[in-house]
């Protein structure tokens, strides 16, 4: 491990529970190095997170951390936040907590613009309960619940957190590591509600029902199938088919959720 | 005291719930409309910011349970409001909150139910889902006011007991006690007991969340923030606060839950005896069925028959050596309530088989009348 991001880690609770292969640690060290450069204090940070397997990374990260229901993390960490403003608050999800039984929480946190890193580890399957397809799943999948094809469309989620009014909106992937930490970092420095897509890998479940070779085949896959958002404006329709965009997909300067809620106190307080 | 001193208000039983816990102290309140109890949230809306506190109105009811979970874990003191059917919803954190020991009071404004039901008809159809609502095997502790100062008071008394014992208190109202208006006193600053949760004495080192340190059992709790980076997790885990599959360690949370309420049983559990001493036969009541109780007993006695009352005020942990040591005296116990014998059917195990167990049981919408409960006296005398 890296000399200098050895102090956000609880090493004592290593090894991780993930499988070999897994790209959720890749994503995990993007969030701790876009934590590092943004300079946050480890001991006014909480990081939450909800049922899943990306939701056990708060467990080996050394913060506050609280690992709550399935699907419900934002709404715990909303009351995290505006209870204590001061304290900065990220989310960790993963593609079946936070966009199917948490959706609605999601685009609820996305409309209020409540100061929230969102990071959401999207590996298109659920993997703690062994394979079950998600709404992250693309058509024609194959899970274990879906054993002759997925018929359900996927979620473009990053348009949905963006029309659900969130200021700040990227995608990124475990392969391009370092553009995500940067969407992370972007993420970390916004005032209001901040959604990161972070394209994982599931070899074990997702990879094997779908012959999709080895894990490093499945990193090298996200290498060719994601783009940047710079890159696609240069490409014409039938260049893009078939990919993944990634980068800064939206930001927009919002009024912040809790910093209105102050406004209220201060004014009543006032009278 | 002079007269001035004492500040009578005319209110209605859930704006005195508000304003208790405001008197407690509540910093944080998360809620979702629903009839009968909005109008805690609608006070709430309006009196938290002046005291400097937040309010939100939640997309669902079960993240208005998560959102004052959290909250708590900042420090705050907290609450939520429902009815029936948004009851349902909070269990899945009520839960989270008891396995994580997280202060918080959560009232239920008891409607007519199953499911959606009669939204403004008053039930106590939700004693049992208050005790087994949420999974597994848990303690709960759940409160009864049957009058509108009872919702002050105990509102107050609900915010202590969480925060001593780092629970969740339930607070069980009916649609009667919450749309009510009566006169209240509402108390000094001071003249009430307000309890704050335990901190870790300043300077500890190696602090551990979920670490007793003495007899009491209740570990004295950090808020993050603090400093102490703590986990917090619905997973059974063990005093890190870490998961762990050990069985023996998953057992003994479990029993250290239970046992921390049952020590503290004699600051839980509170009932109102009236005139047993002498009584053939004792009502045994709560919410706003003990107002009738009250009318038929007094009724009764007027006739000469010898009726005594024991009020539950706390319902959860079950007041049984306070139902048993009545039983061991009356002929006959008469319970009557606004469900198909809910406590009755505890009252009669509780009883091992000392007096006569009777119900009166209402599942209509409509109060249990004096003159029912008059009858069945009539009946087992």
């Amino acid at each position: 491990m890296l000399a200098h991001l050895e102090k956000y880690f609880r090493t004592e609770r290593l090894p991780h529970i993930w499988c070999p292969g897994c790209a959720n640690g890749i994503i995990v060290k993007s969030l701790v190095e876009a934590i590092d450069k943004a300079g946050l204090d480890q001991d006014k940070t909480v990081i939450v997170s909800g049922i899943g397997c990306s939701s056990r990374a708060p467990g080996y990260l050394n913060f506050n951390t609280l690992h709550t229901t399935h699907g419900r993390a934002i709404a715990f960490a909303t009351g995290v936040k505006l209870a204590n403003p001061e304290l900065n608050v990220i989310v960790v999800t993963g593609d079946g907590d936070g966009t199917s039984i948490g959706g609605n929480h999601l685009i609820h946190g996305a409309r209020r613009n409540i100061d929230l890193t969102v990071l959401l580890f999207n590996n298109s399957i659920y993997g703690m309960t062994g394979g079950q397809y998600s709404p992250m799943s693309p058509q024609g999948a194959k899970a274990t619940t879906s054993p002759y094809g997925n018929i359900e469309r996927p979620f473009d989620i990053c348009n949905l957190v963006t029309a659900s009014g969130a200021s700040y909106v990227a995608r990124g992937n475990s392969y391009h590591t370092s553009q995500l930490t940067n969407l992370i970092y972007q993420g970390l420095q916004n005032k209001g509600f901040s959604f990161i897509e972070a394209i994982s890998t599931c070899p074990v479940y997702f990879g094997r029902k779908n012959k999709l070779g080895r894990p490093a085949d499945m990193l090298k896959m996200q290498k060719e199938f994601c783009i940047s958002k710079e890159a696609a404006e240069k490409m014409s329709a039938e260049e893009k088919a078939g990919k993944v965009i990634t980068g800064v997909l939206h930001y927009a300067e919002l009024p912040e959720y809790t910093e209105q809620y102050q406004k209220i106190v201060d004014k009543c307080q006032r009278r | 005291m002079t007269v001035t001193d004492i500040k009578a208000k005319l209110m209605q039983g859930n704006q005195a719930c508000a304003e208790g816990a405001i008197y407690a102290g509540i910093n944080f309140y998360a809620g979702y409309p629903i009839t009968p109890s909005t109008e805690i949230a609608e006070v709430l809306a309006e009196r938290m910011p002046e005291e400097g506190g937040k309010f939100i109105q939640m997309e669902d009811e079960i993240a208005s349970m998560a959102a004052i979970v959290g909250a708590s874990l900042t420090g705050a003191k907290t609450m939520t409001a429902t009815s029936g059917p948004g009851f349902s919803l909070k269990q899945e954190n009520f839960g989270y909150g008891i396995v994580a020991e997280t202060p918080c009071v959560v009232v239920n404004v008891q409607r007519l139910g199953p499911s959606t039901g009669g939204p403004t008809a008053p039930a106590q159809g939700d004693m049992m889902q208050a005790r087994w609502g949420t999974h597994g095997d848990h303690p709960v502790i759940a409160l009864c006011p049957s009058t509108v100062q009872e919702c002050f008071d105990l509102t107050v008394k609900a915010f202590n007991l969480a925060e001593e014992f780092r629970t969740p208190v339930l607070l069980l109202l009916d649609e009667v006690i919450g749309h009510m208006r009566e006169r209240v006193f509402v108390p000094q600053p001071g003249e009430l007991e307000v309890v704050d949760r335990i901190k870790p004495e300043a300077g500890t080192q190696n602090y551990l969340a979920y670490q007793p340190v003495d007899s009491t059992l209740v570990p004295p709790m950090a808020s993050f923030g603090d400093g102490y980076r703590f986990h917090v997790t619905g997973l059974l885990h063990d005093e890190t606060g870490f998961p762990t599959n050990n069985s023996e360690v998953m057992g003994s949370l479990i029993e250290r839950l239970h046992q921390k309420i049952e020590r503290g049983r004699e600051k839980i559990v509170i009932v109102e005896e009236i005139d047993i001493d002498d009584a053939d036969v004792v009502i045994i009541a709560y919410g706003c069925v003990a107002r009738s109780a009250q009318k038929a007993q007094k009724m009764a006695r007027k006739k000469g028959q010898k009726v005594g009352i024991l009020r539950l005020i706390t319902v959860w942990p079950f007041p049984e050596e306070e139902v048993l040591r009545v039983a061991e005296k009356a002929k006959a116990l008469i319970v009557p309530e606004m469900n198909r014998g809910q406590i009755k059917d505890v009252v009669q195990s509780a009883v091992v088989g000392k007096a006569e167990v009777y119900g009166i049981g209402n599942v209509d919408g409509e109060m249990v009348s004096p003159c029912q409960i008059l009858a069945k006296i009539e009946e087992v005398l």
